[in-house]
């Protein structure tokens, strides 16, 4: 490897769009956002693009998808927190608000491609195509994650934070050593960004030059500590200069905004241009979990704020006025959720019945004589019991 | 790294390497670092899937040189550096190992592995668990570990029994050359992860082992040889000593002193820690009656103390005397010029040897 491969490379693609390597790597002056909090189609001079930041829109098929996406994700949120309220589930980490973040993070994969999602990412793997209560099995007390990562190309959702961005990267690089075209996008918060694993993922994905989207969503909050407390940085997204890649803000509650730029993001990659940061602005509308207590740090009239900038609201508006969102797709979206929203139901008001003996099969690839000793122990006490 | 394969057909390079190697170094004795050097090369020819990185892996060679050569001969797709940060090294390949790789990488040295602890107590020990064996991760993790070189702060750490302690992870490590060579292909080979500990101070120790041979033998073997099985490095029936890695030598040395006063000590090279052999270390302790523990590592909360625990639990009845242990002290590893005070020595071995309660 040359001393200065990595500039090379940012050269050559600056170059494509006719821009400096600096104002390639620099996210725009403004945040990407197409659509107004009511849903009107911002004028093109407002949207925040600028050259080589230019944002196609998505097909009106695209929005429909995705919108469809963004109903189910809401009502999953809402069913979710409604059955830990009910004693179903013992924690669940909502997005909701954050909902169109997820649906982009994982409607612009195509079906080889990973995703690597957080604790607070259910829906992005719901809308990568894991079943409702596989999603759910980590969340209802099981010991396992509930899915085959390699079947749905979705890693397990990660809780130590960024810890999963170097295991994206690994997936990628794995992938390129292959000759494969595998694009992976790596989820975190903006609390992670302090860890020191993002930091190594994201200068080791630019150093191997490997098609991973960094995907940041700011919610603003890390449990209880503000970004103002996490990062003196301009913003998120400026981070990626630091590494060598280029950096992108978006408005991460405009659906539209963060299909056009997660579509051209996993082009990018794809075509060997190497990884991108993208910050994606939202607002974590409810409390880190159930767990927590929002008001002791935060002003309740902030919360409020939120509620005009939802992401539902504001991509029905849009749809609605452009004529694609008729009552009758609007119904058949509505009972698709409610379909998922009864899966979780049913499947969560049903106990797990795991057997403990279970435990020990999956320590290793064969049992050691110690484990196999130690579980005809329990078993032995689960038999008496059952006696 | 560059994006271009060697154009070197690595089954005819080896071949050649090989019948070089052979006219060269007919008789000659072979170093133990040679011996993991000559496995790291033999896995990367059996296996397209094994790749190998870390800190100046690549063109250095290592700053020990066991992978030395192998980014010329196999090409920087599969021995390369990476940048200098050990997380991002593991997690790389725990990513890598999702993807159905084999990486084999090297943590320069045993204190600067502890950067990557998170990622190795919480993915790779965990991820096959965690997804039902749907994700193995068939990784090694080299680490060159424990003192007796002189080396400065951060340099000399037993470190294992961190890693000994986290269910899911396979602790090995070798004392001889025979043992570095198999025990680091069957590492390579083993659909689990392992922590691959390799004593420093034997890097450059010799003994006649003809390494030709041992590869057709380990490509032959159907089953492993050193996963889970203890070696009686030297048999004797007065008492058992029970020790590995770099503590191997120092007990064969009281061996051979104590049979010079007419005891006859058995000793025991664990080489894997995890998955641990109870059945040879407990027959050896039922026939001499007396075990001492020998490891460099501190002695507190260590596996010393988990293989005293073991055998008292299993041997009580054979048992003439209490089971002791003779291991480094509960203080940070010293400095060079200090660190044969901490280091356990023939000497304090035999004094322990002496406290065995034998009968006048």
């Amino acid at each position: 490897m040359s001393a200065d491969a990595t500039s090379d490379r940012i050269s050559e693609v600056s170059k494509k769009f006719g821009i400096s390597p600096e104002d390639y790597m620099l996210p725009a002056r403004h945040m990407i956002n197409l659509l107004n909090p009511d849903g009107t189609l911002r004028p093109e001079n407002e949207q925040g693009t600028e050259p080589g930041h230019e944002y196609p829109l998505p097909s009106p098929a695209r929005l429909m998808e995705a919108y469809a996406a963004l109903v189910t994700g809401r009502r999953v949120n809402d069913q979710n927190s409604a059955l830990v309220r009910q004693g179903r589930m013992a924690v669940y980490p909502s997005s909701h608000g954050q909902e169109a973040c997820q649906i982009a993070a994982a409607l612009c994969l195509e079906e080889n491609d990973w995703l690597f999602p957080t604790y607070r990412d259910t829906v992005a793997v719901l809308t990568k195509g894991v079943a409702p209560m596989e999603v759910m099995t980590s969340f209802r007390g099981e010991w396992h994650c509930g899915y085959d990562p390699k079947a749905y190309k979705c890693a397990p959702m990660s809780t130590p934070l960024t810890t999963q961005l170097l295991h994206a990267v690994g997936v990628a690089h794995a992938a390129k050593l292959r000759g494969e075209n595998t694009v992976v996008v790596a989820m975190c918060g903006d609390g992670a960004t302090s860890e020191g694993d993002f930091h190594e993922a994201l200068n080791f994905a630019a150093v191997f030059n490997l098609p991973v989207i960094f995907f940041v969503q700011n919610n603003k909050y890390a449990i209880s500590v503000p970004l103002s407390q996490q990062s003196a940085a301009p913003s998120l997204a400026h981070k990626a200069v630091g590494y060598g890649m280029a950096g992108e803000r978006v408005d991460g509650n405009d659906l539209m905004a963060l299909m056009a730029i997660m579509t051209r993001a996993v082009r990018m990659a794809r075509e060997g241009n190497g990884p991108l940061l993208i910050e994606a602005h939202t607002y974590r509308m409810q409390a880190h979990t159930n767990a927590d207590d929002d008001k002791r740090y935060r002003e309740d009239s902030e919360v409020q704020a939120w509620i005009a900038k939802d992401p539902v609201t504001r991509m029905k508006a849009y749809l609605e006025d452009a004529g694609l969102l008729t009552d009758e797709a609007a119904d058949r979206i509505a009972q698709d959720a409610e379909e998922v929203a009864k899966t979780l139901r049913d499947g969560m008001n049903q106990d797990a019945n795991t057997d403990p003996r279970e435990l020990f099969e999956h320590v290793y690839s064969t049992k050691s004589t110690q484990l196999v000793e130690q579980q005809a122990l329990l078993a032995d006490e689960l038999d008496r019991e059952e006696a | 790294m560059t994006a271009t394969t060697s154009s070197v057909n690595p089954n005819v390079s080896a071949a050649t390497a090989r019948a070089a190697a052979k006219a060269a170094n007919e008789n000659q004795p072979v170093t133990f670092g040679k011996a993991l050097n000559t496995a790291l090369a033999d896995a990367l020819v059996a296996d397209d899937s094994v790749v190998i990185f870390g800190e100046d892996v690549g063109t250095l060679g290592g700053v020990f040189r066991i992978t030395d050569g192998l980014t010329a001969r196999f090409g920087s797709e599969r021995c390369f550096d990476t940048p200098l940060a050990e997380s991002g090294i593991v997690g790389m390949a725990v990513g890598m190992a999702i993807n159905g790789m084999r990486p084999v990488i090297e943590m320069q040295f045993d204190a600067f592995a502890y950067p990557a602890f998170e990622q190795v107590a919480s993915h790779v020990a965990k991820m096959r668990n965690r997804t039902q064996g749907k994700l193995s991760l068939p990784m090694v993790i080299r680490i060159p570990y424990a003192g007796g070189v002189g080396g400065v702060e951060h340099h000399c750490d037993s470190s294992e029994a961190y890693y000994a302690h986290t269910p899911g992870l396979k602790v090995f490590t070798p004392s001889c050359v025979e043992d570095a060579y198999l025990m680091l292909r069957e590492a390579i080979d083993s659909d689990d992860p392992v922590v691959f500990f390799e004593p420093k101070k034997l890097y450059w120790s010799k003994e006649q082992v003809d390494l030709e041979d041992l590869a057709r033998s380990y490509e032959a073997q159907k089953s492993a040889r050193t996963e889970g099985r203890a070696r009686i490095a030297r048999s004797g029936s007065d008492a058992t000593l029970i020790t590995y890695g770099p503590s191997v030598s120092t007990a064969l040395d009281a061996a051979k002193m104590a049979a010079e006063e007419g005891i006859s000590l058995e000793v025991i090279d664990i080489r894997s820690i995890v998955p641990f052999d109870d059945e040879t270390v407990s027959a050896s302790v039922r026939k001499t009656g007396r075990a001492i523990v020998v490891a460099e590592a501190q002695g507190f909360a260590s596996v010393a103390s988990e293989i005293v625990a073991r055998v008292q639990e299993r041997c009580f009845h054979s048992l003439a005397a209490p089971v002791l242990r003779v291991t480094g002290f509960d203080i940070p590893y010293p400095a060079p010029t200090l660190e044969k005070f901490h280091l356990p020595s023939a000497e304090r071995i035999l004094d322990a040897v002496d406290q065995l309660q034998w009968e006048a």
